[in-house]
């Protein structure tokens, strides 16, 4: 099945079983390795990719159902010399052990900023009319999709703090 | 000098970026296959029949193999050889390996397994403590059983006494990278990447299943994506399995578990039951006690002796005690083969003299840090004699050649020791002097900084006035053996290689999961050369760089290596030295590297320079380094000697916060003091210690093992197994290092982080029993792990 979109800015055309998660895709199909398989189940996180700039987990969601849309995994939010804040703030506060759950918490962390930047509420927001607040609380909720085995979580709050400051 | 600094991991970019590549990252040869075994669907029994030709005809199949296409006998097994990679037609597990197939791709491969027709015939199986004992289902001859003093006795004399029973869970490694190895064969033998923590042991086991010599087979490891004890031997048959095709037909090989495979394959930490019997005096201390562990093993040896082992040898944990017994039942089930896991049984050990202290404290209302505190070791600055070392001659190896020697469970097969408890007054249980403690210090900081007498009166108010929720706070120490048990692993080996360029290339036997390993002997590598760390390459494991390694494990990777790095680059540093004082006329003693720089008679080289005259003037600038731990020696049949080169300490206070309804329950606060030595990395061991108080705690409270009555394992995803997500860390989390010199001569006196830092999960468990206490006038005798379910019965038995 043929499916057209957008991958790190350049169009790409893929004629692939419909079957296909977007994660296989990216991974088999592509060569792009960086966003990982933790789980394969939408449970762990670490295929967290952006899709027209919201978060999804890469191994949840077809490749077909994407038709036109512009997909962002690890890659192509820095490379090595030209980072992100968030992969800038992750090597500052060293938000990691492994690694392997890395790639998916930047993702994840880059769009739940802008989540709060627009308002929307989590399950520990007490005000659902009020902006958000970036509070400790409301990072650990709303990255609560992303595990991290070696529970390198203070340092992952700490650079995502520090990200926040940054870009706000 | 770039030791001691708090530099970021070795390939923080790369994983920023997602360009550092785990095995099924590397981009696969032309042509490769990917395997998937055929997994049996009972617990016990044999295999009747095996109708594979569906599988065969299933679309991509290359080659399906059971056990007789083999063409020698494959085993996977780290000490008995009692795990052949594929069935004999006996099934010992749910999720046993009956056949393997390859295909060209992973899909096709897992889809046609699936296809397989077999047909067995079931036998009840031993899933229990109860059933395994009443089958006599175990490992060795019968019960280890380690004494010091009368235990009986001295329990029978007490005035006080009690008995009581604790079950602890298992624990899922869940490793974020499942299990992956890939095979490519060569001309004259295979390349294996591999996420493991033991490359020597997959070498071994490759060139075991497929009749090459070790010197044939190469493995590699650059990284894992998080190991924790479960790839030290559970990487063996992806390993073997992949070597087999890829020798049968000439192409790479490649194989992950998909997540719910690799929870049903491999093993995970060993559950115990603990029954204790404890005579005690009115002010909480301890006269004699009687520990009973019993163990459920899983359906091979694998490494559970020495696990099972070094639960015995902290069954005293910070304690000293006159008159102790243990006896320790390990348990042959069908089961997933349980394996090492941070900690190595140590933890199972720790948590069942601290449920003691807490018992005993409850019974005399006395405030459990009390009893903890009179039941210390006494302190190393209280012993007038300064700490010694022995240097008697280690026991001697056994000849045969057939010994997985560089594996755990190769104890098992050793010859006993003589070796001779030590008399004193601060031994251990198994005869070892402590001549290092250090927790009363320790401890009496950590309750000023967490200020616990205060919280602790003001969660008792609380709890007086507040019938739902209730609070609970506890202190909890650890102190952990540092060393292999098995003498002859306490051994590393180096390789540096300084180019004429000036750049330096490191290789060791370690290997890197996240724990920063590459990063400190890296950064010990370059304070040996007085250069800045970037000059130093890291370079990936390599088993034909630095031969026969021990498996990174028991918390040994940088004391090793480190060591073994540091004599590799000396004798390089000392080989520039006499050229260059040659040179100038003066001694070798008198050039000093510093700065990035070469300091001879009053001048000063760049540190190019000095590389480049000595390359000029043909001096070799290659070398290994190998390191042996000394003062080793321990007889693990009558459990005396002297196993450890030192103890690292640790003390944490937790408070929680239980719902008295749902039984719900979170960690509020988190206070935590740890001896990390003169630490090599501030950032990195606070990161482990972080990271293991929050593993260790999820052991104990969200994570539940389940197996049906049928031996099926239900808790094989994330979907139901629960690992700390980000908002089950303590909320308020403070960690701190002691930072004092290790008196044990280790590498720039740093000690050892990996895994004690996992034991201070503890005092979480123990702040959710106090939470539940705060019901009602009886002890709640909290099982692990402390899931809602649990915190909601202790609750109720604590009202009565």
């Amino acid at each position: 099945m043929q499916t057209s979109l957008t991958i790190n800015g350049e169009t790409r055309q893929l004629d692939l079983d419909p079957r296909t998660s977007l994660l296989d895709a990216l991974r088999h199909h592509l060569g792009l390795t960086g966003s990982k398989k933790g789980c394969d189940h939408g449970q762990c996180g670490a295929c967290t990719v952006l899709i027209n700039g919201r978060r999804v987990n890469a191994c949840l969601s077809l490749l077909c159902m994407h038709e036109g849309d512009e997909v962002v995994p690890i890659e192509g939010l820095g490379q090595p010399g030209a980072l992100s804040p968030m992969q800038q703030a992750f090597v500052e506060k060293d938000g990691y052990q492994c690694g392997y759950c890395t790639p998916g918490q930047i993702c994840s962390a880059t769009a739940m900023l802008e989540e709060i930047a627009q308002g929307w509420p989590s399950h520990v927001t007490a005000d659902l009319e009020a902006r958000p607040e970036l509070t400790t609380e409301e990072i650990s909720e709303r990255m609560s999709g992303n595990l991290c085995r070696c529970s390198a979580y203070p340092n992952i709050v700490d650079a995502i703090r520090k990200a926040a400051g940054e870009t706000a | 000098m770039s030791v001691g600094k708090p530099l970021p991991h070795d390939s923080a970019v790369l994983h920023v970026t997602g360009q550092a590549r785990y095995v099924d990252d590397i981009p696969a040869p032309a042509h490769a296959l990917h395997l998937a075994f055929g997994l049996s669907r009972i617990a016990r029994g044999r295999v009747v029949s095996m109708k594979l030709d569906k599988v065969r005809a299933a679309p991509g199949v290359a080659m399906v193999l059971t056990a007789d296409d083999l063409d020698r006998p494959a085993d996977c097994s780290p000490s008995a050889h009692d795990e052949p990679l594929l069935s004999d037609g006996t099934v010992h597990y749910m999720g046993q390996q009956l056949f393997l197939v390859a295909a060209d791709s992973h899909l096709a491969a897992r889809k046609a397994a699936r296809l397989a027709e077999v047909e067995y015939e079931e036998e009840e199986p031993i899933l229990t403590v109860e059933q395994a004992l009443a089958a006599n289902s175990r490992f060795e001859d019968g019960p280890r059983v380690w004494s010091k003093g009368d235990a009986e006795t001295a329990i029978s004399n007490a005035p006080r006494r009690l008995k009581g029973r604790l079950e602890m869970g298992g624990q899922e490694h869940f490793y974020l990278e499942g299990m992956a190895a890939m095979a490519q064969p060569q001309e004259d033998g295979v390349t294996i990447h591999s996420s493991t923590q033991h490359p020597t042991e997959i070498q071994h086991k490759v060139a075991d299943a497929l009749g090459l010599p070790m010197s044939a087979v190469k493995v590699e490891c650059r990284r894992m994506g998080g190991g924790f004890g479960g790839k030290e031997s559970q990487g063996n048959a992806l390993a073997v399995a992949c070597a087999i095709v890829a020798g049968k037909t000439g192409r790479a090989c490649r194989m992950r578990y998909d997540r719910d495979d690799d929870m049903t394959i491999t093993g995970k930490r060993h559950d115990f039951r603990v029954d204790y019997e404890v005579g005690y005096d009115e002010d909480g201390r301890v006269l004699g006690v009687d520990f009973t562990h019993y163990t459920r093993c899983g359906w091979s040896l694998d490494l559970s002796l020495p696990v099972a082992d070094r639960a015995m040898l902290h069954a005293d944990n910070a304690y000293l005690l006159d008159a102790v017994r243990i006896t320790s039942h390990r348990l042959k089930t069908n089961h997933q083969s349980a394996t090492a896991f941070r900690g190595f049984g140590g933890p199972q050990g720790v948590l069942g003299i601290e449920r003691v202290m807490d018992e005993v404290a409850h019974e005399l209302g006395l405030d459990p840090l009390e009893v903890r505190r009179r039941n210390f070791y006494r302190a190393a600055s209280e012993l007038n004699e300064a700490p010694q070392h022995h240097d008697d001659p280690a026991p001697a190896l056994p000849k045969d050649g057939d010994t997985d020697l560089a594996s755990r469970g190769a104890q098992a097969q050793l010859p006993s020791g003589g070796a001779a408890p030590e008399t004193g007054a601060n031994t251990t249980p198994y005869g070892m002097e402590v001549t290092d403690f250090i927790l009363h210090e320790m401890t009496e900081r950590l309750l000023e900084t967490s200020d616990y007498k205060a919280r602790r009166a003001a969660i008792a108010e609380w709890n007086a006035e507040n019938p739902v929720l209730k609070r609970g706070i506890a202190f909890s120490p650890v102190k952990f053996g540092i060393s292999f048990t098995l003498t002859h692993l306490n051994q590393a080996g180096a390789l540096v290689h300084v180019y004429q360029d000036g750049s330096i290339h490191l290789n060791h036997g370690g290997t890197e999961m996240g724990q920063g390993l590459f990063r400190k002997v890296a950064q010990v590598a370059a304070a040996r050369f007085g250069v800045s760390p970037e000059r130093v390459r890291i370079t990936a494991t390599d088993t034909h760089k630095v031969p026969n390694t021990s498996a990174t494990a028991a918390s040994s990777g940088s004391d090793l290596n480190g060591m073994a790095a540091q004599a590799a680059c000396d004798t390089i540093r000392d080989r520039i030295s006499e050229f260059l004082a040659g040179l100038h006329q003066c001694k070798p003693s008198e050039v000093r590297f510093a700065d990035d720089q070469v300091h001879v008679g009053g001048e000063s080289l760049s540190f190019e320079q000095a590389v480049k005259l000595a390359y000029e003037a043909r001096v070799s600038l290659s070398a290994t380094g190998f390191y042996k731990t000394p003062d080793l020696k321990w007889d693990r049949i009558k459990g005396q000697g002297r196993p450890f080169f030192y103890f690292a300490h640790g003390c944490a206070v937790t408070e929680v916060a239980i719902d008295t309804l749902t039984g719900e329950n979170r960690i509020l606060r988190t206070d935590i003091l740890h001896d990390a030595g003169h630490s090599l990395n501030p950032a990195l061991d606070k990161g482990q210690i972080e990271g293991g108080y929050v593993q260790g705690a999820g052991w104990l409270t969200t994570e539940e093992l389940v197996w049906d009555d049928k031996g099926a394992l239900r808790t094989h995803a994330p979907s139901t197994y629960k690992i700390p997500a980000c908002s089950d860390r303590p909320d308020v989390f403070h960690v701190n290092l002691w930072d004092a010199p290790n008196p044990a001569q280790t590498i720039y006196r740093s000690k050892a982080v990996g895994e004690p830092p996992f034991m201070l999960g503890i005092s979480a468990f123990l702040a959710l029993s106090h939470a539940a206490a705060a019901c009602g006038p009886h002890y709640p005798a909290l099982d692990a792990p402390a899931t809602a379910e649990r915190v909601l019965a202790a609750a109720k038995r604590a009202r009565g």
